[in-house]
């Protein structure tokens, strides 16, 4: 086995071990992207020679015999919102072309702080908003699994990336699925923290009350000793959680037996693809087999999520970008007033999903119609968290397909934005509420052969038993094939 | 319910986007549908029902009043695409008097 097909557990353990060196692991990983990248396209920028330089501190570290970080020497890729001091951060924006940030965020500072050694920036849907990382003004990324195939959105880069083995692992950020979507369609884990987990410091905002960060990997224990790294609060964001972080990696082996694990209707039958489906209950039956009790259960808001979801991500996003204003970073086209210049910024620097979630946001808060549609739809929210809430004095978990369809074809879904919306119907659910999810993959389609993910959903920072729960599924179903782009070296 | 060509306008003026005729067209005709598709949500029963901005119960974050570093004036300029001075460049905005 060659070092870039290995886990981050294994790489880092390695790398403390002294049987290979993190410039070894490092030159690996840098090859395997080259080799691939130009049929994949993960990558908006890629920044080998600071991997190397930050690879080489990890080895004088070693040899020094000092203390190391639970990632030392392990290749990463982070999602192109994140901001990287020093190194071009896009969001896969043209309004952001040329911005260089000031500072990292926490969870890049965390990242490297615990010894992570960044290959690059992977690509996104424009700002974060899409399903299948189409909506990049740069480049289009392909599936590993099937280059004629979209990767899912927004995290395309970063689930491709981990799935063609260009990197371990990566980070992703996910407000209505964005993690878990294309982590399911690329057969790799992508976990989304409860909202507040992960200190949101530095990500480029999308829709601020529903944007977490969350690890991409290639098995549950990696996406556990990510998330260690990156949760805890952080006081320069207000909403970043007081609560101590448990031991995920730890918790494990605490099994599922005896969990009670519902089964939720609405977001697991209809709209779901037969081919789907079938993989979903065989998951299920799984699950069972290890000991959990499983029911069924109706949540009838989750029906209602996706319409939900898209009154209120693109309210907060039409307020959170109106910081491109052609002033203090980013593209400026001049105008004669400051009006002018503003509109003729935002008209050339942003496309067309963004256009649309900015103008159908500005709508929904307008004088006139904030209480028909924005402030109805906060209260449908808190339908869908009492639904939660309800669901889980009778379960411990809720599980679903992760996406409704494998990975679709590049431009099926790019003409009708309402289809395309629909991708997020499985995922939207526990966003609104704030809760904790992951996606594990269950297998390939017996229809096309391409990945399906089962989805985990669990309380509000409960995360612990969601990582259990998920750890044990995946150990039982054993190794999974690889996608045919794996063996090409 | 459907949203008209002087509403999408409206909106476009108010969100500071100067939008080709073509856009204008395309957008009246795709937020007609989204929203006709939100519609469901506009017909669920949310009477005495108070709405959710956030997930997490947090109130009044409160920090210690201390000076803590910034990045400082120069690295904040940077990225600006017009800086002088210390200061951000925009379009002149008072007429000089005459």
């Amino acid at each position: 086995m060659q070092l870039w097909e290995r886990t981050a557990a294994d790489v880092a353990s390695l790398i403390a071990s002294k049987e290979v060196s993190a410039a070894e692991v490092t030159e690996s990983c840098i090859s395997r992207t080259n080799e691939v990248e130009g049929d994949v396209l993960s990558y908006l920028t890629l920044t080998p020679e600071a991997a190397r330089a930050k690879a080489a501190e990890v080895d004088s570290a070693v040899a020094a015999g000092d203390p190391l970080g639970p990632l030392a020497g392990v290749p990463m890729a982070l999602k192109d919102i994140i901001c990287t001091q020093g190194t071009r951060t896009t969001a896969a924006s043209k309004i952001l072309d040329n911005y260089i940030p000031p500072y990292s965020a926490t969870v890049a500072e965390r990242l490297y702080a615990a010894g992570g050694t960044m290959l690059g920036k992977t690509n996104l849907d424009e700002f974060a908003m899409g399903s299948s990382t189409e909506n990049s003004a740069y480049q289009i990324t392909k599936n590993p699994w099937d280059l004629e195939r979209v990767p899912g959105g927004s995290s395309g880069g970063s689930a491709s990336a981990v799935a063609a083995g260009q990197a371990p692992f990566s980070i992703g950020t996910d407000t209505g699925g964005s993690i878990r979507q294309p982590a399911a369609l690329c057969g790799v884990v992508g976990l989304k923290p409860t909202y507040g987990l992960v200190p949101r410091y530095g990500l480029i905002a999308f829709a601020s009350s529903l944007d977490q960060a969350g690890p991409i990997t290639r098995d549950v224990r990696d996406a556990a000793i990510v998330l260690q790294v990156i949760a805890g609060q952080d006081p320069r964001d207000s909403t970043s959680l007081p609560s101590p972080v448990p031991d995920y990696v730890g918790a494990l082996a605490k099994g599922i037996d005896g969990l009670r694990i519902g089964v939720v209707k609405e977001i697991s039958g209809e709209g779901v693809d037969p081919a789907v489906q079938a993989r979903f209950r065989e998951a299920v039956q799984l699950l069972e087999k290890l000991g959990a009790k499983i029911g069924e259960v109706s949540l009838s808001t989750f029906g209602f999520g996706i319409d939900i979801y898209y009154l209120i991500a693109p309210a907060e996003a039409s307020s959170n970008l109106a910081r491109f204003d052609g002033v203090r970073y980013g593209l400026r086209v001049d105008g004669p007033d400051v009006a002018t210049m503003n509109s003729l910024t935002r008209a050339a620097g942003f496309g067309p999903e963004v256009k649309r979630r900015i103008m159908l946001g500005t709508y929904s808060l307008s004088s006139g119609y904030y209480d028909a549609y924005y402030l109805k739809a906060q209260k449908a929210r808190t339908l869908i968290a009492r639904d939660f809430a309800r669901a889980y004095e009778e379960f411990d978990l809720l599980v679903s397909p992760t996406a409704p369809t494998t990975a679709f074809k590049l431009g099926e879904k790019t003409q009708d934005p309402l289809t395309m919306y629909l991708s997020d119907i499985c995922t939207v659910p526990s966003s609104l509420a704030g809760a904790a999810a992951i996606s594990v993959p269950a297998g390939l389609s017996s229809d096309d052969g391409l990945p399906v993910g089962i989805q985990f959903m669990a309380r509000p920072m409960d995360e612990t038993t969601m990582l259990s729960a998920a750890y044990a599924f995946e150990q039982e179903l054993g190794p999974l094939p690889k996608p045919p782009l794996w063996s090409t070296s | 319910m459907g949203i008209g060509r002087e509403q999408v306008e409206h909106v476009a003026k108010l969100a500071r986007l100067a939008l080709t005729e073509e856009e204008l067209t395309l957008f009246e005709g795709q937020l007609s549908a989204i929203l006709e598709h939100a519609n469901t949500v506009t017909n669920l029963d949310t009477e005495g029902v108070e709405p959710t901005s956030h997930s997490m119960p947090l109130m009044n974050v409160m920090r210690p009043d201390v000076i803590i570093p910034s990045i400082g004036a120069e690295a904040a300029l940077a990225n600006a695409p017009a800086a002088g001075d210390g200061h951000f460049r925009v379009p002149r905005i008072l007429e000089e008097e005459g």
